[in-house]
């Protein structure tokens, strides 16, 4: 082999130089290394852009046998809205409850659960995966999101589908507890196992469970399926909402695509 | 040695004999790999920190899982425990509480072992994801560049003469006596061996086990699922899988220093390795 040293060794110095200073910025706090989080942002585009070049529209999560369902189904983020009007709400039954789906829609629409159940239903049994590394199987129906999309009419320039909820959480934030809300883009949101579930098991949801609704996106982690929804807005962009990165979970340090 | 007459009794002459060992992709691959899985393993041990337990299966069983790491108090005092089936070992200390920032606390791996430090689970994923996109890159590389060049069938595969000494060589590495001279010009056939084991079956496999704990992945390839059984089987094989890398780096370190830190640093550097001929052995 003949060696040349000065070009290739100056390449492999550098490369060498700039592999040792990521791995070096890992080991000093890492947040706060505006090229090391530049890097890992990028990375998370990465993943969803690597995924959604193998992923189809129409590809399924896997589905599973009624006999697979987790006899505990194990509840975390909130589990019991403080909100007034939830509370109040919770206790008829959700008689009076209005799902909201408005922003960039041709008509903006109120609709009831008994009208949400009117639509067209899907049920499930799927693997739900929390971003902690655990994992539950429940049985889940609801009406396709797809549906309520197209009955509102989605307009051109909509590109992401933003979930407003009751629950708020308590993070130490001076300023009080922070709204819930978490998105995801049109593409996870006319899946066909993207649904908005009001039964679980067969049983309207338990409150712990995200009563009176809650979304279902099945080739992503837990913490995209916002609880308790009490509006739909259509977006073009969500970086005015929160802390602009697209929901509570992701403010809080999470990639925005959780397809892994 | 007898025949050596030039050398005075008891005294060995040590003549340098440099060959090339290492082509220049095993060296940089190497290096990366190195980096990498450092990387990852500290990353890692943060994710698992986020839910200490391992499962097979398809599920959690959160009441009785089959290996957790966790804590409880006893007397008012933090004792950290791993846990295997019904047995239970006290790890205070270092497994399920340990010191952070001076303050006993529950935590599973203990700081100095997690990426980040403190618990930041956001960050430890995406750290783990940064390398692990740089780890397969790189290790792409190094498995086209292997198979094209036949690297892995000369350097990986023990010659039928390594085969049928194979009992002998093990008694030697026992007795931390390394080849020298001819016999180190290619890996003996432990080193074949393992290194044929880790870069092609376990590294691998901890790749894919990762895969497998992807919903995403998991849709576009069901037979992932399939493959291992489901994804709690797939975690629990990626922790062991990684456990396993774990103790290679330790033996394979071990090693290194024993026979000879300069020597094996110089030849994946530069790729120069001296076989150490002593002067008579082949006059």
């Amino acid at each position: 082999m003949v060696d040349r040293p000065t070009t290739r060794r100056t390449i492999l110095t550098r490369g060498a130089a700039a592999i040792a200073a990521l791995g070096l910025a890992g080991c000093e706090k890492i947040t706060d290394n505006p090229f090391a989080r530049q890097v890992l942002d990028g990375v998370g585009g990465l993943n969803r852009t690597a995924q959604e070049a193998i992923l189809g529209s129409e590809q399924l999560a896997p589905e599973y046998e009624f006999s697979d369902v987790s006899t505990m189904f194990y509840a975390n983020g909130s589990t019991d809205p403080d909100d007034e009007h939830y509370k109040a709400m919770a206790a008829k039954s959700f008689v009076a409850y209005k799902l909201v789906v408005d922003g960039l829609v041709e008509r903006p629409l109120e609709l009831t659960l008994a009208e949400l159940r009117a639509m067209p239903a899907r049920t499930q049994i799927t693997r739900h995966d929390c971003v902690e590394g655990w994992s539950c199987i429940g049985q889940w129906t609801g009406t396709p999101l797809q549906g309520v999309l197209d009955r509102a009419g989605v307009k051109a320039t909509a590109r992401y589908v933003v979930f407003y909820c009751f629950d708020t959480m308590d993070d130490g934030d001076p300023s009080g507890p922070t709204p819930f809300y978490g998105s995801v883009d049109l593409l996870a949101a006319r899946h066909p196992q993207t649904i908005l579930a009001y039964d679980m098991g067969g049983k309207p949801l338990e409150v712990k469970y995200g009563a009176p609704l809650r979304l279902r996106v099945e080739r992503q982690l837990g913490y995209k399926m916002t609880k308790y929804i009490k509006r739909i807005q259509l977006m073009e962009d969500f970086k005015d909402i929160g802390q602009g990165k697209g929901g509570y979970w992701e403010d809080s340090g999470y990639q925005w695509y959780a397809g892994i | 040695m007898s025949n050596d007459d030039a050398v005075p009794k008891g005294k060995k002459q040590h003549l340098v004999t440099l060959v090339k060992r290492h082509s220049v992709v095993v060296r940089v691959t190497h290096w990366i790999t190195v980096l990498c899985l450092t990387m990852l393993l500290m990353s890692g041990l943060q994710i698992f920190n986020a839910r200490p337990q391992l499962d097979f299966g398809n599920k959690t069983d959160f009441d009785h899982p089959p290996v957790a790491i966790d804590s409880d108090k006893v007397d008012g005092k933090a004792r950290g425990y791993v846990r295997i089936g019904v047995h239970r070992f006290d790890t205070t200390g270092v497994l399920g509480m340990s010191d952070f920032e001076g303050k006993p606390t529950e935590r599973a791996f203990p700081s100095w072992a997690t990426l980040p430090g403190e618990q930041d689970l956001g960050t430890g994923r995406a750290i783990h994801f940064t390398f692990a996109w740089l780890f397969v890159a790189n290790g792409l590389v190094y498995l086209v560049w292997g198979f094209a060049t036949r690297h892995f069938r000369r350097d990986f595969v023990p010659s039928r003469f390594q085969w049928r000494h194979i009992g002998g060589e093990i008694l030697d590495h026992a007795r931390l006596r390394f080849p020298k001279g001819e016999k180190a010009r290619q890996y003996n056939a432990i080193q074949k061996i393992t290194y044929f084991l880790v870069a092609l079956v376990l590294l691998p496999l901890l790749v894919v086990a990762g895969w497998t704990m992807s919903p995403g992945l998991d849709a576009a390839f069901p037979f992932l699922l399939h493959i291992f059984g489901g994804r709690q089987t797939a975690r629990s094989v990626h922790f062991f899988a990684a456990f396993g890398v774990v103790l290679f780096v330790l033996v394979h370190v071990a090693l290194v220093l024993l026979s000879g830190l300069f020597n094996n640093m110089r030849s994946m550097i530069s790729g120069w390795y001296d076989i150490g001929q002593e002067r008579g052995t082949h006059g």
